[in-house]
């Protein structure tokens, strides 16, 4: 898959999701309406518009705000911040030095310098967010900028921009923004069942439904379960849609320094830290060099694995960037 | 029918023409803007120079001639017209600064001192801005001469003004031997 390619299908995914994410708030809102207000006799569609609208709106906040919130959970800080309260020179050289490695890779990439961040947090990791080339952010913690060498830096840097230049941000931001969404609508959708039609007593209006019955139950049962799964379904959304990206970013990251090895070199010691990287939330695992959290499902491969790990085993994208540097 | 089948021909015709001719337009701009990125970066190399070197020469006393070579080089490099004169006096300066930094080494108030490891680090930068502008130039030239000569758009794309643009290539024969230069102090 080419370039572009790539790029045209990021861009469709993001609408799909997107579109996907509405329809699906729509329908636990219809489910609301029908099981819920419906007995009760208001036939106004609140519940409906409420989740439509509500959907709408999150998913444009996510589409324009999601990169915020992204770097804002986990307590990224500006370079320019960082640079004024450095504590030593050496400190203050390496922040340098991130910048300056950052712009070569823009130029490399051909792609306006993204803004740069920094992640208090010792353990090393790197992620990039935003919803395009234009407004796109690098962050790395500060446990990265301690643990590699200027050629590692540069490895990573190119990987994270690539994630920026085939739009993959842009996907991967917007679904960690809708993911959060419905696991609070979900979890308010559960605690509205409280007063559902089944805690709601002998009311009146449930003679009215003895005609169909039964379907209306087993409706009312699959949009349970709906609400309940909503956000597994949208984690193991998140996870399906970035494993391959990781393996993508690695070997055009690889393409843009020219140095594959270096890149090789850094994962090898982000992989020694395994300790979790606090800062970053579970919401935005999937936006990171490598997995945040720190779980272990992601040494092999296959189904379960597949399932549950936001990243492909690291020994499997070392052994990759080796053979290309091998090749070189 | 025959008439609607002659129409519908050459609106085909004539978006594909539109098309190629706006990729092509494309293209040509942003090859000339890789260019100037170029320029950019080595504008930015000649102002460190003179930094570095007035902040190094203290240390440095017996190491005149490597700091005058350096600022001989730099100052044929900024006089120099057109890209393949350009091209050349830039890489003797490279390695002008290449032989400076390699001198530094033996210097350990140098290596500790932390004005000279910055300026060692914005000149490494830059040095590698210069290089990435130029990975990325040809790499965007490539893609530019492709698409002029791969068929169909080749039927159009001299008879529009349209011609292949030069790759940057390496001109003095030591610089092609060394292809990485590494100035970092770090393994």
């Amino acid at each position: 898959m080419n370039l572009l390619e790539q790029q045209a299908s990021n861009r469709r995914r993001t609408w799909l999701v997107m579109a996907a994410f509405v329809v699906f708030l729509g329908a636990l809102g219809y489910g609301f309406d029908r099981f819920y207000l419906g007995l009760r006799g208001v036939s106004f569609p609140i519940g409906s518009l409420a989740a439509l609208g509500l959907g709408s709106v999150s998913a444009a906040a996510g589409y324009y705000g999601g990169d915020r919130a992204v770097l804002l959970s986990s307590h990224a800080v500006p370079l320019e911040t960082s640079l004024a309260t450095a504590l030593s020179d050496g400190q203050r050289f390496r922040l340098n030095q991130l910048d300056n490695v950052i712009e070569e890779m823009a130029i490399a990439a051909g792609l306006p310098k993204p803004k740069v961040y920094v992640v208090p947090d010792p353990d090393p990791n790197a992620f990039a967010t935003g919803r395009g080339p234009q407004h796109a952010s690098v962050a790395v913690t500060s446990g990265l900028l301690d643990l590699l060498s200027r050629e590692q830096l540069q490895g990573v840097v190119a990987h994270e921009l690539s994630h920026i230049r085939n739009l993959d941000v842009r996907l991967l931001t917007v679904i960690a923004a809708l993911v959060g969404a419905v696991a609070l609508l979900s979890d308010w959708t559960l605690r509205g069942m409280r007063y559902g039609p089944f805690r709601g007593g002998r009311s009146r209006d449930r003679g009215k439904r003895s005609g169909g019955g039964a379907i209306a139950l087993i409706l009312f049962a699959l949009w349970l379960l709906a609400a309940i799964l909503a956000p597994m379904v949208g984690q193991i959304l998140a996870l399906a849609v970035s494993r391959r990206r990781e393996y993508l970013a690695d070997a055009s990251g690889a393409e843009l320094t020219r140095n594959p090895a270096a890149l090789a070199d850094a994962l090898d010691r982000i992989d020694g830290g395994v300790e979790p990287t606090r800062a970053i939330k579970r919401g935005s695992a999937h936006l990171c060099i490598a997995d945040p959290l720190g779980r272990r499902v992601g040494i092999r491969e296959g189904f379960w694995p597949d399932l549950l790990a936001t990243h492909p085993p690291m020994h499997n994208r070392i052994a990759a960037l080796r053979q290309m540097a091998f090749q070189q | 029918m025959a008439l609607w089948i002659v129409l519908g021909v050459i609106a085909v015709l004539t978006i594909w023409i539109i098309a190629t001719y706006n990729r092509l337009i494309g293209l040509r701009n942003q090859t000339a803007n890789a260019w100037r990125q170029i320029d950019v970066q080595l504008k930015r190399r000649h102002d460190l120079i003179p930094n570095l070197v007035n902040t190094v020469r203290g240390a440095m006393e017996f190491e005149r001639d490597t700091l005058t070579q350096v600022m001989e080089a730099r100052a044929r490099a900024v006089a120099a017209s057109g890209p393949a004169d350009a091209s050349r006096r830039e890489g003797e300066l490279t390695q002008a600064l290449g032989r400076l930094f390699a001198v530094a080494e033996n210097y350990p108030t140098l290596r500790s001192n932390e004005n000279v490891k910055l300026l060692q680090e914005e000149l490494t930068s830059t040095e590698n801005k210069v290089g990435f502008a130029r990975q990325f130039y040809n790499d965007i030239t490539t893609k530019y001469n492709i698409s002029q000569q791969t068929f169909p758009a080749n039927l159009m794309a001299s008879s529009f003004g349209f011609s292949p643009a030069e790759l940057f290539e390496l001109q003095s024969e030591a610089e092609r031997q060394v292809p990485t230069v590494n100035l970092s102090m770090r393994k």
